[in-house]
């Protein structure tokens, strides 16, 4: 058992509104710059959508992730020879029209404009050739267009998902959509990492993050290709690459993230997860529909004697191991069985994690129509018993989370329909009947759990949202220096010159 | 001193002492700037056609040059047939169309996509009529001055050995025709160009990427202890 501890994200989609400050935070902090203005490292899409960049799951076309033969697992852009061969042309890049082309406007023109009748305007210009352009598309051009069959029918997702289900996610009045909030999923299994010919990508051992060491990059680009979720980036002025870094230097100060920091639905948690390197392998190996259960099964129980001390051998330190018992991260994986990865048939173990959606409120159950002929009390468990039928359905949820097993997401939809109707009946009837307890049982869930569930999703504090280890810089920078006062005062990362383009 | 011994005394090792010093220094010191800066993410129709023929090209024709100077007799003995001879010569060319081709196509692609005219320094322009100038002189001559694979081995060759072995006998080269003498004086200045342009990329051909794992992980504590420790005990037994 090879204990390591990992920094990661969970995001409550049934609390997500939408409202993309996430990403504002995000663009705000690091992508701000001449070359990374097409980039959002933290990004929210509709869904059913096309997403961004335009139809990234499409991994015919982008060839992400890894792929299954009779030999284990190999990265689906590139043998390693093949890898070499396509320096001089990677045929399987996006390119900067399936970001989109960054623009800003002439602001200027607002000022300089000669006198005359009408108004001046700012005309948009192109971030990147700074000449006028039309604007066409952008991170977010299909928001909220859920339904659409330019954007909506395009959706990867849909595949299996029959016609009759899909037109009636698509009919006026009843569309059916969800917010997909996207970070980089600081993979177990990082395709980007196996892909780089430079070998610039790495993950850190300590916490698991993912990040480019641009003094080694030289834009071979190959990172971009083989990430499935499309979560590196080119920079175009800088030529490296570069993605999302989990907000490091936050959380080695403790505080979390800025994209969970400023989340105003409150949605994403943040905490250790402790899980067991010599497993990975096996874990990427399974079929699609066993993925999700393998990628469980390496994360292990922070209570576990054998755990602490495997872990303790690991040299990880007590003020981490109690941030994983106290992870919610953790209760929400293994021990509510409530989340799972994005896409976890890409076999690169993503590490943030998904409580996918409930559907919209229903009104209609039965052919479109509220059946108002049953009891009251009987309203509340027609979902509950026939999930089949839920706006958003099963097996599009499992084709964007579960590798197609939709066992997994029933179960997950059958608890969080249990929380809601025992603490609706709690809270306005006041008794809990026994229709309602056979409920919580069918539901694999106890009322206890169900308090503690309804208590970390619709009450949690800050410091329950986010719980982090103490990193111990000062540990490092005494592991490095010798004298942990031996850079007081200096200016910080390590960079005296500005990143240029080099000649 | 004459013309001879500063283009072919002179030149040759100031440019390799730029091109190696100044290579290591580049990409020890100034790492963030040594990248292949493509710009593929912007265009990428015109790249396909230009890129894969130009590099592909230029290095089939390098390793032929590369391959004459370490086994000249090889080619002595390849082309005592005139039917060989005529086949290598005209491989050559073909060789060298192919990669003109290519950068024509790519001299193309800069001057007409406003996104990659964005990201064109002026170093690039320099690099682009460098090599330029090296393709075109090099089918020049093996149009002009035909079986060039002969004299090449016999008179360049021993000559790049003169340099190489610091026993320099530019009087080897100074009857060569004009032609020639230009191709190879441009080469000094492909190498003087060398590190202070887009070039250095190829000392950057990631081979290593054959043979090392699939995943990387690197511990910041762990790894610093480690060579903080290496460090100190390599000090207290005197050495470095």
């Amino acid at each position: 058992m090879d204990v390591r501890a990992h920094m990661s994200m969970l995001f409550h989609l049934d609390k997500c509104i939408g409202c993309h400050t996430c990403s504002v935070a995000c663009k705000n902090l690091w992508t701000d710059r001449k070359g990374a203005e097409y980039m959002w490292w933290n990004n929210v899409e509709t869904r059913p959508g096309t997403g961004y960049p335009t139809g990234w799951e499409d991994q015919e076309h982008y060839r992400g992730g890894w792929e299954k033969n009779w030999l284990g697992i190999d990265l689906k852009v590139h043998t390693r020879t093949k890898a070499l061969a396509n320096l001089f042309y990677n045929p399987a890049l996006p390119e900067l029209d399936d970001y989109y082309e960054p623009f800003t406007f002439r602001y200027e023109d607002l000022f300089n404009a000669p006198e005359g009748k009408h108004q001046p305007t700012a005309i948009p210009i192109s971030a990147v050739t700074e000449e006028p352009i039309d604007i066409k598309s952008g991170p977010n051009w299909d928001d909220d267009l859920s339904g659409s069959p330019i954007y909506a029918a395009n959706d990867p997702n849909l595949e299996g998902v029959s016609e009759e289900v899909r037109q009636q996610m698509g009919e006026i009045e009843r569309v059916v959509f969800n917010y997909l909030p996207r970070i980089c999923n600081h993979c177990l299994n990082p395709a980007c990492v196996a892909a780089c010919p430079s070998g610039a990508i790495y993950k850190r051992g300590e916490d698991g993050v993912v990040l480019v060491n641009e003094d080694k990059c030289r834009a071979w680009r190959m990172c971009i290709s083989a990430c499935p979720y499309k979560k590196v980036y080119y920079n175009w002025s800088t030529g490296k690459s570069e993605k999302c870094i989990l907000c490091f230097p936050r959380m080695e100060t403790g505080q979390a993230p800025a994209c969970a920091h400023s989340c105003v639905g409150r949605i994403r948690y943040m905490g250790v997860l402790l899980y067991d390197a010599d497993l990975i392998q096996w874990a990427a190996e399974g079929s699609d529909e066993e993925m999700f259960d393998r990628q469980k099964e390496i994360i292990l129980d922070p209570f576990d004697p054998a755990v602490i001390e495997a872990a303790k051998a690991n040299g990880i330190d007590d003020g981490w191991i109690d941030s994983a018992q106290k992870s919610p991260i953790y209760k929400f994986v293994k021990v509510w069985n409530m989340a799972v990865p994005l896409h976890a048939e890409y076999r690169t173990l993503a590490m943030m994690y998904y409580i996918p959606p409930l559907s919209p409120v229903v009104s209609t159950i039965e052919e479109g129509l509220v059946r108002l002929d049953i009891a009251r009390e009987q309203i509340d468990f027609e979902l509950f018993n026939s999930l089949e039928k839920a706006r958003l359905p099963i097996q599009y949820l499992a084709n964007l989370f579960s590798g197609g097993n939709e066992e997994v997401i029933e179960k997950i939809l059958r608890k969080m329909l249990a929380v809601r109707i025992y603490k609706r009946r709690e809270s306005v009837e006041g008794v809990i009947d026994d229709a309602t307890m056979a409920m919580v049982e069918a539901a694999d869930t106890t009322p206890e759990e169900i308090e503690a569930i309804y208590r970390m999703t619709t009450l949690p504090t800050i410091a329950d949202r986010f719980v982090f280890p103490p990193y111990h810089r000062e540990m490092a920078a005494e592991a490095i220096f010798g004298d942990p006062l031996a850079r007081k005062g200096d200016t910080g990362l390590g960079y005296t010159k500005p990143p240029k383009r080099g000649a | 001193m004459s013309w001879n011994t500063i283009l072919f005394v002179v030149a040759p090792y100031v440019a390799i002492v730029l091109a190696v010093g100044g290579t290591m220094y580049r990409t020890r010191r100034e790492a963030f700037s040594v990248s292949s800066l493509s710009t593929q993410l912007l265009e990428h129709r015109k790249l396909f056609w230009g890129s894969f023929a130009f590099h592909w090209g230029i290095l089939a024709i390098l390793t032929a040059h590369f391959l004459a100077l370490i086994m000249p007799v090889i080619f002595d003995i390849w082309n005592g047939s005139q039917m060989r001879l005529f086949i290598l010569e005209i491989t050559g060319f073909a060789l060298a169309a192919w990669a003109l081709g290519g950068m024509l196509i790519l001299i193309y692609r800069r001057l007409t996509s406003k996104r990659v005219q964005v990201v064109t320094t002026k170093m690039d322009v320099v690099v682009l009529v460098l090599v330029l100038a090296q393709i075109v002189t090099g089918m020049w001559i093996a149009l002009g001055y035909r079986f060039g694979s002969f004299w090449g081995t016999n008179v360049f060759v021993p000559y790049v050995w003169s340099l190489i072995t610091l026993r320099p006998r530019p009087e080897l080269v100074a009857p060569l025709p004009f032609v020639l003498q230009l191709h190879a004086s441009l080469f000094w200045a492909f190498l003087i160009a060398f590190p202070f342009s887009r070039l250095v990329h190829i000392v950057t051909l990631p081979l290593p990427y054959l043979v090392r794992p699939w995943q990387k992980v690197v511990w910041v504590r762990r790894d610093r202890e480690f060579v903080a420790k290496e460090k100190k005990d390599r000090a207290s037994a005197g050495i470095g």
